[in-house]
Formats: structure tokens, sequence, C-alpha cells
């Protein structure tokens, strides 16, 4: 099973990436198509948004394939320990 | 006995508040329509619906920041007085929305003035559930915590209830006449559920001032061990960032989807797609929402027993496998085709208005169809009779009511209730999940950021982003549905790999 999780970290490693390059890129199409003041902010706000949650989801498939879920805390000894 | 006495004061004072915050925050929601009309300029419709739903939006999106904010003050200076500061603030904007001059008085102060309340309020509530949900479960006992948490859990669902129900008493107790009451309610009355809630605020902060800090904290704190930086602790750790990130693509991500399309995608298809009358749509969330609520707490309730992770993961499978068919009936039921149409009591009404400017006129007309199974369609259409030959009007404007039979419109609310059952599942559990994953000390900071970008981000933005999909592919009504089934088998593969189902037998490390 940990195997598992550390081979699927790299689909998160690359999802992550990918979800944001197909963000800007429909961003962009959508602007080209109808460059109104409503496209502008719709587009920047997701971007803006999703752009942080891509870049998490690429650090947490690290973690996943440096093994980190292998085991989950289950005090906070273990987090303090860090 | 005392003690089930006061975990249920607790959980009293705790969720009053929270449905308070909740109704102010989903008001704002489902007046959409009546908002854009009111503080957006009138001359593109779409335009203006587009805006509110962006306001709507930025209101989800700053409430990751309240959780960063508010969470970190939770875990410096204690959930009580934290979360007695988000409800000050969430009522405080409530208000205040309700008393803005519309668009046509003040210009461009009205939306501007509107956008910024509206991110008030999404600070506020990106304070108060993390707050409210750590507080509960820091007093509840270890074998009931599901339970007693899944009682936060239905405010969410409550608070939209209350929010139909004011909106549609206030729109129709205005005036005897059904139809001036609605237009009383469009020109003015729509701030009445704005104004209502000071009311609310009042009694439920008179009640939160009377509790007393989470023990947990109180105990943190008697030893020294409150966190000097929540913030730094939270996700400057590997450990504990894993963790944090761990809850939003394995568990808070999918359920976010889940909750917005039953909750709020459904109710706007119903309404845009199907094209159901204002009230019919409404009514339908109502039952559905009446029907569906106490599920939370049996999903809540045995989670204890058997784990969270299975009980929330199987019902985004369920939404994943279930939602083009579900919404497919819903598009077939307010479908006319194969309908007997009851010709003998057609109505065909038409008039003409002349305009202010003394040469042209607007002409109405209405056809108003019936059917054996007790449907009606009504289509309005309304374009300008020019009194300069040369010009002529592009595109009338059209506009289709259905109202559903008896039938149609109880299986209507069934598909619906199918859809609240699957959030029940997802949202029962979730507090109880998210508790158990973070230390006490750093939990209100920890919790509230995967809770609120889950729900904020990803679930906030389903009713824009689906609705922006089906302007995209125009030929398909359900892509939409696109959106919330990628995100939530995304965060169904995570869950099922990387979470456990262990639940934590001792929260107070």
């Amino acid at each position: 099973m940990n195997q598992l999780k550390r081979y699927a970290g790299i689909i998160w490693i690359l999802l992550g990436p990918l979800a944001a390059v197909y963000l800007v890129r429909t961003a962009m199409a959508e602007v080209a198509k109808k460059p109104v003041m409503d496209t502008y902010i719709q587009w920047g706000v997701f971007i803006v948004v999703f752009i942080p949650i891509a870049l998490g989801m690429l650090l947490f498939g690290y973690f996943a394939w440096k093994g980190e879920y292998d085991h989950l805390p289950e005090s906070s000894a273990e987090i303090e320990e860090d | 006995m005392k003690e089930t006495k006061s975990i249920w004061k607790i959980i009293g004072a705790s969720s009053l508040g929270t449905l308070i915050e909740w109704y102010d925050f989903y008001i704002f929601g489902s007046l959409a329509t009546v908002l854009a009309n009111q503080f957006f300029p009138k001359t593109n419709p779409t335009a203006a619906l587009l805006s509110t739903l962006a306001t709507f939006a930025a209101g989800f999106i700053v409430r990751p920041f309240g959780a960063l904010f508010f969470g970190r003050l939770g875990d410096l200076i204690g959930r009580k007085h934290t979360f007695l500061l988000t409800l000050v603030l969430m009522g405080g904007s409530t208000f205040l929305i309700g008393c803005i001059p519309n668009y046509e008085s003040i210009g461009f102060f009205a939306p501007l003035l509107v956008l910024l309340l509206r991110l008030l309020q999404g600070l506020a509530l990106g304070g108060e559930y993390g707050g409210a949900a750590t507080y509960v479960a820091e007093h509840a006992p270890a074998n009931r915590r599901g339970y007693f948490t899944s009682w936060i859990q239905t405010t969410a669902t409550l608070g939209l209830f209350i929010s139909l129900g004011v909106i549609l008493i206030t729109r129709h107790s205005l005036d005897a006449d059904a139809a001036k009451s609605i237009a009383k309610f469009n020109d003015w009355g729509w701030r009445v559920p704005f104004l209502v809630s000071i009311i609310l605020v009042f009694v439920s902060i008179y009640i939160r001032m009377k509790m007393n800090e989470s023990p947990l904290f109180e105990k943190l704190k008697s030893e020294g061990k409150v966190s000097v930086n929540p913030l730094k602790e939270s996700f400057g750790h590997k450990t504990n960032l894993k963790m944090v990130l761990l809850a939003l693509f394995g568990a808070t991500m999918g359920q976010g989807v889940v909750w917005y399309t039953g909750q709020f995608y459904a109710q706007s298809f119903i309404e845009n797609v199907c094209k159901i009358d204002f009230d019919q749509s409404r009514t339908i969330l109502i039952w559905a929402i009446l029907l569906g609520t106490p599920f939370f707490v049996v999903f809540g309730a045995w989670s204890d027993r058997v784990g969270r992770k299975w009980i929330m993961l199987t019902g985004m499978f369920l939404a994943i496998v279930s939602y083009q068919f579900l919404f497919k009936q819903l598009l077939n039921l307010s479908s006319n085709e194969g309908k007997v149409e009851l010709v003998d009591k057609k109505i065909i009404n038409s008039s003409l208005v002349q305009l202010p400017n003394g040469k042209d006129t607007l002409r109405t007309i209405t056809n108003k169809v019936f059917y054996a199974d007790g449907m009606s369609i009504s289509e309005t259409k309304k374009d300008t009779l020019y009194g300069d030959p040369v010009m002529h009007t592009v595109k009338a404007d059209v506009k289709l009511v259905k109202l559903l039979g008896t039938t149609d419109y109880w299986k209507m609310v069934f598909y619906v209730f199918l859809m609240i059952l699957y959030v029940t599942m997802v949202y029962g559990p979730i507090a109880a999940f998210l508790v158990e994953l973070f230390p006490t000390k750093i939990r209100y900071t920890s919790m509230s950021l995967p809770y609120h970008i889950g729900n904020g981000v990803f679930g906030g933005l389903t009713p824009f982003i689906a609705t922006l999909l089906t302007t995209i592919y125009a030929n398909d009504k359900l892509a939409g549905l696109a959106y919330p089934i990628i995100i939530a088998a995304i965060c169904l593969v995570i869950g099922t790999l990387y979470i456990n189902n262990k639940i934590d037998p001792d929260v107070n490390d």
C-alpha cells in the first residue's frame, strides 16, 4: 500500500502544474474570445485563487512520493518532534 | 446528567450563532438576481448577474483569509472571544447591506459598498466555523464526538433553509395582492431579510457571552503551552503542513463540491436551466433540506462507530456516479415533451404600452399553456415597436416560467433530497474528522484553512464555474457537472489512498 501511495505521488506532482497550465490557457482563450471587464475579472480571480492550490497539489504529491504519508502522526508529540 | 445538560447547552449556544452566520451569508446568494437589479447596471442582465455571482464568489474566496486571521486569533486568545468577534462582524455587515441605497441613488458606491461588506462577511465566516466545531469537539466525550459535532454541521443547511423561508415569507407578505407584493419585495422588501439579522445576532451574542472558554484551551493556557505563532506552527512545520494538505485534497475539496452542487447548483439549475418558477424552485429545495437535515446527525453518530473516512468517501462516490443521472431527471421533469396539452385552457394576452419618448411602443405577449398532469408553462415575450420604420427589435426578450404538476414536483423534491443526502454523508462527520487531525494548540488555525479552501474556493465557486461551463459548452446542459465530478473524483482517490479510518481516542493532546 505504501508503494502505491508513493507512486501515486507522481500523479499529484504532475496534476498540479498541468491543472495550472490548463487554467491559464483556458483563461487566455476565453479572454481573447470576449475581451470585456467581466471576463478579465472572472478569469483573473480563478488564476489568483487556483494557482497557489495547484502548487499545494504539487507539494502534496512530493510529500506522498517521499513517503511522508506512509505513517500519519497519531499525537501532537510526533508533530512537535519534527 | 449534569455533564449531558452542559454539552447540550454548549451545542445550542454554538450552533445558534453558527446558524445565524450561515443565514447571513446565504441570503445574499439566494437574492442574487434581485441584488443584481439593485446594485449593478441594468444594461446587461447577464453581466449584472455575473457581477453578483462574482461578488458571491468574493465572499467565498476571502473565507480562507478569515480562517487564517481568526484561526490564529482563536489559537492565541481562545475560542470563545474569537467566535464572538466573528458573529459581531457578520451581523454588522449583513445589517449594513440591507441599508445601502441602490445604484440609481448613489451610483458606483452602491456596488462598491456591497462588495466590501460581502468581503467582511466572508472573513467572518472564515473564522466562525472552525471555532464552533473546535469548541464543541473539545467539550464532547471521545466516543460521541462525531454525534455532537454533527449538530454544528446541520447549521449550514438550516441557515440556508431559514434564509429561503424568510425570503419567501417576506416576498408574499408585503401586500394582499401577490403581484404587488413581489414588486414591493423587488423594490425594497429584499432589505427585510438583511435587517432582521441584527435581532438574531443580538440574541446569539447574549447567549455566547455567557459561555465558558474551551476546557482544553484553558488547560493549555494555564500550563503556558498556548502556541506563540500558530501560523508558523500550522504551515511552517512539515508534519503539520502535510496533514493540512491531506485534509484539503483528501476530504474537504470533494466535500465542498458535493455540498455546493446539492444545495446551490441544484437550485440554480432548476431555476435557470429547467426554468422552474422562483417560488417552486425554492420550495423544492426547502422540502429536500427539511427531509435531509436529520441525516447529518445520523451519519455523524454513525461515524463514531465505523470511522469518518468511508462515510465521507461513499457520499463522494455516490455523487460522482449519479449526478449526471439526477440532473438529467430534473431536466426531463421540467420538459413538456410527451405531455398532453389542454388546448381549451390556453391563455394568450397581449398589451401595448406607449414608451415615455412618445414614439415607440412596448409590446408584451404572454402565452400560458396548461397540461393534463398539472404542469403549466408561461412564455412572456417583450419587444419594442419603433415609431421609426427603419428601426426594429433585434431580439425580443423572452421569459419562460414553468410550474410543475404535483407528481413531478415531488419527484423533483426526491431527486434533490438524494443530493442533500450525499451532502449529509460528506459533511456530517467532517468536523470530527478535522478536529482529530490536528493538535489542540494549533487546531483552530490548522482545521479552518483546509475547510474554507475546500468549501469556500472549491465548493463556493461550484455554481459559478458550472454555469460558466454551460455557457462555454452551450449544447450540453449538463456540462457544468464536469467540475464537481472531476474534483470529487480526485478527492475520492486521494482520500481512499492516504486517509486512515482511525478515530482519534484523545484530542486533548
